[in-house]
């Protein structure tokens, strides 16, 4: 990288047009290298992404309105809820449970979800003897048609380095205490399959709709890092 | 590589944060930096992305947060694509004649971009090395490049618990050396061969691997 810090600040704000910041004055009065510290990469990465996205736009390579599109898809229509409408379904009808776990795709396909990093979706079923937890050691692999955009914590060094050795410590941090003899199976995402949990369902919910049974059910339980309660907030938890 | 990103199984890293109602984008340039990245068409192979990724130096690749590094990779990838220059990078503003771009993405496009996504598996015929119940044995190799062998399994003794299918190997896709179809196998590795005594004796990993990962055991 030839690009200095000053540099590219500089090109940010003729770029972007952005406001002058303490940093950015401090960066512009010194055209010298100097002892104290300075991160190789731009601090302010909200600079960066305007410089970038108006030159993309400016070179053809991008159109703005895919981008407002893209944010809009992952803010508002792709997410937890729809996780929790496929576990509520396997709840509810047996046959679809059987479906979703013998061709997941497919049956996940059936409520009209699919595609973008869930091309390859494989369920997994939690029960009395055996609990399922989701994780990407290497990277951040996450089943996104049905979950959305995995959260910061799901993506962090903490939890990737930790779910493969540590499991059931990082379970107890979720509040989650589990019985000696119970199977802690833990799916690390290495390839292109993509991994949902599929969660006991609650005790006394034997008379619950399915639309009901949907809001209880949490993002965090379809990545095995709770499960399902009556006195859960729904998925955005 | 045997890079940073490489994680499992690490020590030190501190207890886990989680974040209550946390929303999908905390700032608004991180829904742009994910949008450039799903919207530029680069055409680099599969595993090229990810790759570039793990070329973050370590110390960096832990100061960054997700899209922090998305971003980087993007821009080192366009550049070796010659979409854009360095020059361009640190300037802001294009030079020189525009360069032929390849498919602009739409926002009509979007919806059937998102629902068909990119599938990584093929529909080619490869011989399955290895078939569900078999032992097998995590291979001890160390390749400079691009790999999902986790160092967590290298040398460990496991067992397939199912076939998935053809897929294509990011190994040699992301050096552009081809795609060399082949199976991928969920193997499930007891988690005191990974760990020793102080893993519970019931509990389990399963990890998503390659034809070429493995060898019998």
């Amino acid at each position: 990288m030839t690009t200095t810090r000053r540099d590219f600040l500089a090109a940010a704000v003729t770029a972007a047009g952005a406001a002058v910041t303490p940093e950015l004055a401090h960066a512009q009065e010194h055209d010298h290298d100097h002892g104290h510290d300075h991160q190789v990469v731009p601090s302010d990465p909200a600079l960066r992404v305007k410089a970038l996205e108006s030159l993309l736009v400016e070179k053809g390579l991008v159109d703005r309105a895919a981008l407002d599109a893209l944010i809009d898809t992952y803010e508002h229509k792709v997410g937890p809820r729809n996780g929790a409408r496929v576990v509520a379904r396997a709840w509810s009808d047996s046959a679809y449970k059987q479906r979703l776990l013998s061709s997941p795709d497919a049956a996940i396909a059936e409520l009209g979800y699919g595609g973008l990093q869930g091309e390859h979706m494989v369920a997994v079923e939690n029960t009395p003897k055996v609990h399922n937890l989701i994780v990407c050691t290497l990277c951040s692999c996450y089943p996104w048609p049905v979950l959305g955009l995995p959260p910061v914590w799901y993506k962090s060094a903490q939890y990737r380095s930790r779910a493969v050795i540590d499991p059931r410590g990082v379970l107890r941090e979720f509040g989650l205490e589990l019985g000696d003899d119970v199977e802690v199976r833990v799916w690390d995402s290495t390839a292109e399959l993509r991994y949902l949990v599929l969660p006991e369902r609650p005790a006394a919910t034997e008379k619950m709709s399915e639309e009901a049974l949907a809001a209880l059910v949490t993002r965090n339980s379809m990545v095995g890092v709770g499960k399902v309660t009556l006195q859960a907030q729904g998925a955005r938890a | 590589m045997n890079g940073i990103h490489d994680m499992g199984g690490m020590h030190g890293m501190g207890p886990i944060r989680p974040e209550r109602n946390e929303p999908v984008f905390h700032e608004a340039w991180e829904g742009r930096a994910f949008a450039l990245s799903m919207a530029v068409d680069g055409d680099w192979p599969y595993g090229a992305d990810r790759y570039q990724i793990e070329l973050i130096p370590p110390k960096e690749y832990l100061r960054q947060s997700y899209y922090e590094k998305w971003v980087t990779s993007l821009v080192e990838l366009m550049i070796k694509a010659g979409m854009v220059t360095s020059a361009e990078i640190s300037g802001g503003k294009a030079i020189g004649p525009r360069t032929k771009a390849g498919h602009v993405l739409t926002a009509a496009e979007v919806p059937s971009m998102v629902e068909a996504g990119y599938p990584a598996n093929r529909n080619v015929p490869a011989t399955p090395h290895f078939r569900a119940g078999q032992q097998v044995r995590a291979r001890n190799m160390n390749p400079v490049g691009h790999t999902r062998l986790p160092r967590y399994t290298r040398g460990k003794i496991g067992t397939i618990v199912r076939d998935y299918g053809v897929f294509e190997f990011p190994d040699t896709s992301a050096k552009g050396l081809g795609d060399k179809p082949q199976h991928v196998y969920s193997v499930r590795f007891a988690a005191r061969e990974l760990w020793g005594e102080q893993a519970s004796r019931y509990d389990s990993v399963c990890v998503d691997l390659w034809d070429d990962y493995l060898e019998p055991a």
